[in-house]
């Protein structure tokens, strides 16, 4: 059975433990930030980031939500990758560092804008779902930290039914009407789920997504057909070398993670 | 906390003033947010918009330091809702198990009669005469008292006198709260004052750190007390600790006041034990009364015999005549004034800060500067321990020699930490510690055996015995099981650990380090290292086995109170204690003495720890007042509107160079400060570290978006914050989480900071500390950090 994490907005303190805790066991560096008239920093995901509260500011209310990758089913990054570096570890998806030639494609793809290319590595990171650790039994780092138990852990259809029932009660009895799960369908199901108590778009989250690969292809296309002919040839050979890794890849990997 | 971490989740409606548990507190606000899903309200009263309002469901909106106002407005609206509604209010725990029943001298007045004073008043020396401030007593020498509540001299017509002033508009007035907002709080939180319903108030340094702190946390125990929540589970009023050792700190006696175990400090006049135990020992005449203090001699006792050993015999008074004795004001204000002035020539400082947590700190970095010496005791070079490289100083001109002694992290030592609910902790050593860096223990042990050499080899030295006498037996490395054992105490006469302190005696044949914490590490082994996760009782969270609890394991103090007459639960959903007929069961009760209806000749009322066993709606024993009145802070930027007295009449003024006083026409702002969840304290464990500096970068200023426009500042720009004692430059952060206040009619902004910034480590800025004022509270004089005046420009 898949695992997910459910990320619940209504409990989250925006303490950021997840965000610290994540560089702690990733071993991740701290990049320099500025203040610049908010709490939330850094700025954005990047390399060396790969999970960060986005605090949103409306009159009485202040609204927090972990960012970081979704864990896709149908997921854009993987499907865009020319040279076959981003696959599904089971529900994990994976960005394969010894592979990556940091062209950015999944940086574009994502609708979620989590991969981030970093400039001292030359490869595109991002959140890997703690595949050393779940692996292994535990949970994801940001799950283990999270003071007030707004992010979990577990069995992905558990979560969704726990969400679902939180998501009643925020209706019914927080006067949040707005309430929603988010993750459950979209792009083929995620493995992030959120609990959210706004609309999506209000949370900086697409509505409704869509796998990227058409139009990513398409944007790519028609400036490799403005640049010409010569130039396209590269990425083409580039996607036939990615069917040919997906090929071995289902060969090799079975189940995924357990 | 009367209550611990845990029960908070037992709540049906958390009240979080002068706290930010979101921020400062962020691992109990799952206790918070288990609450929330059981369908509990929480209410943040603050003036600003924080991260525990965002999940709040209420959120109020008050001027710093007007929370006795406030509190004062749900006071009178719980007592004008008591006699229309008493059927929502629990008065048999208010007659039978507070004072308000209590009938007081007739002498008595209060600010409502006396414009905002109490009788008694002297003002040449601002303190009072309390004689009035007294009970009336029958032929046995018992406090009288009128059940019906009616004797217009009883506490309870004095309370309703008291706070007739404070409606919702003079309420709203004062503090800035809407008036259907403070409206909702009320009706909120008096909904708990139905027997079987509990409410928490959870505060912290935002009430604390007023010039009339002590009196806020006094008006949250007159609430909590009229609505029956002192005692039971989800109740009680929470201290939510800034460390996690600080409620370690004050049990073993960190302040100047007392001795380990809330013992009162020996003053001048005390010449003798006999003389101290006789003004220190309470008494009370009423054999209902357990008065529990009235134990003092047997616990000073075996403290000396912790002590001073077998040089502590009845002959010499046990040693008592060793301990200093101070009549003196010894608190952080005084200290640093003090150090100014010269008097005193040498400071260790010992985690901590001062050249970035004190109040007015330009000053007390300046008055470092007088030391002959300071010692720094850190895991880094603390400001405080820079302090004479600081940005415009002049090393040369300073003569002060500096020692830093690399201290080691709380992960590469053992030992036991108390948590906010009174839970002693055996923590192990992970690591071991880099380079020469000590425990503390080892520092102070091979501090004092260097010392006590040097008296051993001078026969002239001043209080050589007090010394030489004492019991230092570590060796070279202190263990610390020892010195929990030592705590605990020992039966002299068998040489076997304690087992509680209800067998420790006066006679010297008893020791314990700490009466408080005897019980803690007995012949059964260290109590503090439990880890069994077993809930409990009733199933409240008490997990009665994990850790220990101070006293005797008592995890909700004042539990003989959460039953009514006959021993039955009042929440019959969470039950804390229940009579079973023939004894208690569930935590361990406030003495094991029958409910009072069962057995009225031998039962005890449940305040065991007040002289009359009944809670204090009516506080004689405070210096400004036995209820609370509101009034300003020292620097305010408006009359009190309640009486001509503008501040509390008791606290300490001083009035030397540097203290200096701001007024509304130069510095019209209030201002506060206050701690963010990514940096802690003065800053050195966080600045330090790469990735909290990441998240919170630079030194920052909140301030509304109304005064930014007033006074052109953007966010993200630079802004200066400027008070009578200092300039802070920050970036500027404008919110709409922070609402100019609208107070008599009048707009009145504030803005507010953290303090964690200094001059040294990886992320650097201004203290707020160089905007606060040198004044402190009339009871505890921790300083007024929250309440002052400013002006604010753009840089």
């Amino acid at each position: 059975m898949p695992k997910a994490r459910l990320i619940d907005t209504s409990k989250c303190t925006a303490c950021r433990g997840c965000q610290v805790a994540c560089k702690q066991w990733n071993e991740l560096p701290a990049e320099e930030t500025k203040q610049l008239g908010t709490y939330e920093n850094p700025p954005h995901l990047s390399g060396n980031t790969w999970i960060k509260v986005e605090f949103r500011e409306r009159p009485g209310e202040w609204l927090f939500r972990a960012h970081t990758c979704m864990h896709c089913v149908d997921a854009s990054c993987e499907k865009v990758c020319p040279t076959g570096a981003i696959s599904h570890q089971g529900e994990v998806v994976l960005i394969d560092q010894k592979q990556c030639i940091g062209c950015g494609y999944c940086v574009l793809a994502c609708p979620y804008n989590v991969p981030h290319r970093d400039e001292i590595t030359g490869t595109a990171r991002k959140c890997t779902f703690c595949i050393d650790r779940i692996g292994n039994g535990l949970e994801p780092a940001c799950a283990k930290t999270c003071p007030p138990g707004a992010i979990k852990f577990g069995e992905r259809a558990d979560l969704i039914a726990m969400a679902e029932q939180r998501v009643q009660t925020l209706i019914s009895d927080y006067g949040y009407p707005n309430a929603n799960v988010y993750g459950a369908d979209e792009l083929g199901g995620l493995h992030t789920i959120y609990v959210l108590t706004e609309r999506p778009s209000a949370l900086g989250l697409p509505e409704t997504p869509e796998v990227a690969t058409s139009t990513v292809l398409a944007q790519w296309l028609s400036g490799v057909v403005t640049a010409g002919v010569l130039a396209a040839l590269p990425f083409w050979l580039l996607f036939k070398r990615k069917k040919q890794i997906e090929a071995e890849q289902k060969s090799k990997v079975e189940g995924g993670v357990r | 906390m009367t209550n611990h971490w845990n029960d908070i989740a037992n709540s049906d409606c958390m009240l979080a003033i002068g706290s930010n548990p979101a921020e400062n507190h962020p691992a109990a606000f799952g206790h918070i947010t288990e609450a929330k899903e059981r369908g509990a309200k929480l209410i943040s009263v603050d003036p600003r918009f924080t991260r525990t309002s965002a999940k709040a469901d209420i959120y109020c909106p008050l001027r710093s330091g007007t929370d006795v106002a406030f509190i004062g407005g749900v006071i009178k609206y719980v007592l004008d809702d008591m006699e229309a509604n008493p059927t929502n209010y629990n008065m048999t725990y208010v007659t039978e198990y507070t004072n308000a029943p209590y009938l007081v001298d007739p002498d008595f007045r209060g600010p409502a009669d006396l414009d905002g004073l109490f009788s008694g008043y002297d003002a040449d020396n601002r303190s009072y005469d309390k004689s009035s401030w007294s009970y009336q007593l029958d032929e046995q020498g018992i406090p009288k008292r009128d059940m019906s509540l009616q004797d217009p001299n009883c506490v309870f017509q004095h309370l309703k006198k008291q706070y007739a002033r404070y409606t919702p508009e003079v309420a709203s007035s004062i503090t800035g709260a809407p008036v259907a907002t403070f409206l909702e709080v009320c009706q909120t939180f008096a909904a708990t004052g139905k027997a079987g319903k509990s409410g928490t108030i959870m505060y912290a340094m935002g009430a604390t750190q007023h010039t009339n702190g002590t009196q806020m946390i006094r008006s949250y125990a007159i609430l909590q007390l009229l609505l029956a929540n002192i005692g039971v589970a989800g109740g009680g009023i929470n201290a939510m600790r800034g460390e996690s050792n600080v409620q370690g700190s004050t049990d073993h006696c960190l302040l100047f006041h007392i001795l380990p175990g809330y013992l009162k400090t020996p003053i001048n006049k005390d010449e003798t034990l006999a003389q101290y135990l006789e003004r220190v020992t309470p008494k009370s005449n009423d054999p209902k009364s357990a008065n529990w203090w009235q134990n003092t001699p047997k616990y000073m006792v075996s403290l000396l015999k912790a002590w001073y050993g077998d040089s502590a015999t009845a002959s010499n008074e046990f040693g008592y005549g060793y301990l200093p004795k101070n009549s003196g004001n010894y608190s952080w204000i005084s200290l640093f004034e003090a150090m100014y002035d010269g008097v005193i020539k040498g400071l260790m400082c010992w985690g901590q800060n001062p050249a970035v947590c004190g109040p007015n700190v330009n000053k007390e970095r300046k008055a470092l500067e007088n030391l002959d010496w300071l010692v720094a005791v850190d895991l880094w070079e603390t400001e405080t321990a820079a302090f004479w490289k600081r940005p415009g100083a002049n090393p040369a001109d300073i003569n002060t020699e500096v020692f830093l002694l690399p201290a080691v992290a709380s992960f590469e030592k053992e030992g036991s930490v108390t948590n906010s609910g009174r839970w002693s902790q055996w923590r192990y050593k992970c690591a071991d510690p880099p380079g020469e860096a000590m425990p503390d223990l080892d520092i102070i042990n091979q501090l004092m055996v260097k010392i006590r050499e040097l008296y051993d080899g001078d026969a002239t030295a001043p209080h050589r015995d007090a010394i030489l006498n004492l019991t230092w037996d570590y060796g070279s490395h202190v263990d610390p099981h020892q010195v929990a054992k030592e705590i605990n105490g020992y039966d002299l006469t068998t040489g076997k650990l304690m087992a509680s302190f209800g067998k420790l005696k006066d006679d010297g044949t008893t020791s314990s380090g700490n009466w408080l914490y005897c019980a803690s590490y007995t012949e059964d082994g260290n109590m503090a290292a439990r880890r069994d996760l077993t809930p409990g009782p009733f199933n409240i969270g008490l997990y009665p086995k994990w850790a220990w609890c101070w006293p005797v394991n008592r995890r909700i103090i004042y539990n003989r109170a959460s039953v009514d007459l006959n021993g039955n639960p009042w929440d019959s959903e969470h039950p804390v204690i229940a009579w079973d007929g023939g004894g208690w069961i569930g935590d361990v009760p406030d003495g094991g003495w029958p409910p009072m209806a069962v057995d009225p000749e031998n039962t005890k009322y449940p305040f065991i720890m007040k002289a009359e066993g009944h809670a204090h709606v009516f506080g004689p024993g405070l210096v400004d007042g036995p209820f609370p009145e509101h009034y300003e802070p020292w620097e305010s930027p408006v009359e009190n509107m309640l009486s001509g007295t503008q501040n509390d009449p008791a606290f300490k003024i001083w009035a030397g160079p540097m203290d200096y006083k701001g007024t509304p026409d130069k510095y019209p702002i209030v201002c506060t400060t206050y701690r963010v969840v990514e940096h802690w304290q003065a800053g050195q464990m966080t600045r330090n570290m790469p990735w909290n500096v990441e998240l919170m970068p630079e030194m920052f200023v909140e301030l509304s978006e109304e005064l930014a426009a007033e006074k052109g500042i953007v966010n993200g720009g630079r802004l200066v914050v400027e008070t009578a004692r200092g300039q802070v430059e920050a970036v500027a952060m404008v919110t709409g989480r922070f609402k100019p206040f609208q107070i008599n009619g009048r707009k009145i902004h504030q803005v507010g900071m953290p303090w964690h910034w200094g001059y040294t480590g990886l992320s650097t800025g201004d203290s707020a500390n160089l905007l606060t004022p040198h004044v402190g509270d009339a009871n505890t004089m921790i300083p007024e950090f929250k309440a002052f005046l400013c002006d604010v420009k753009k840089a």
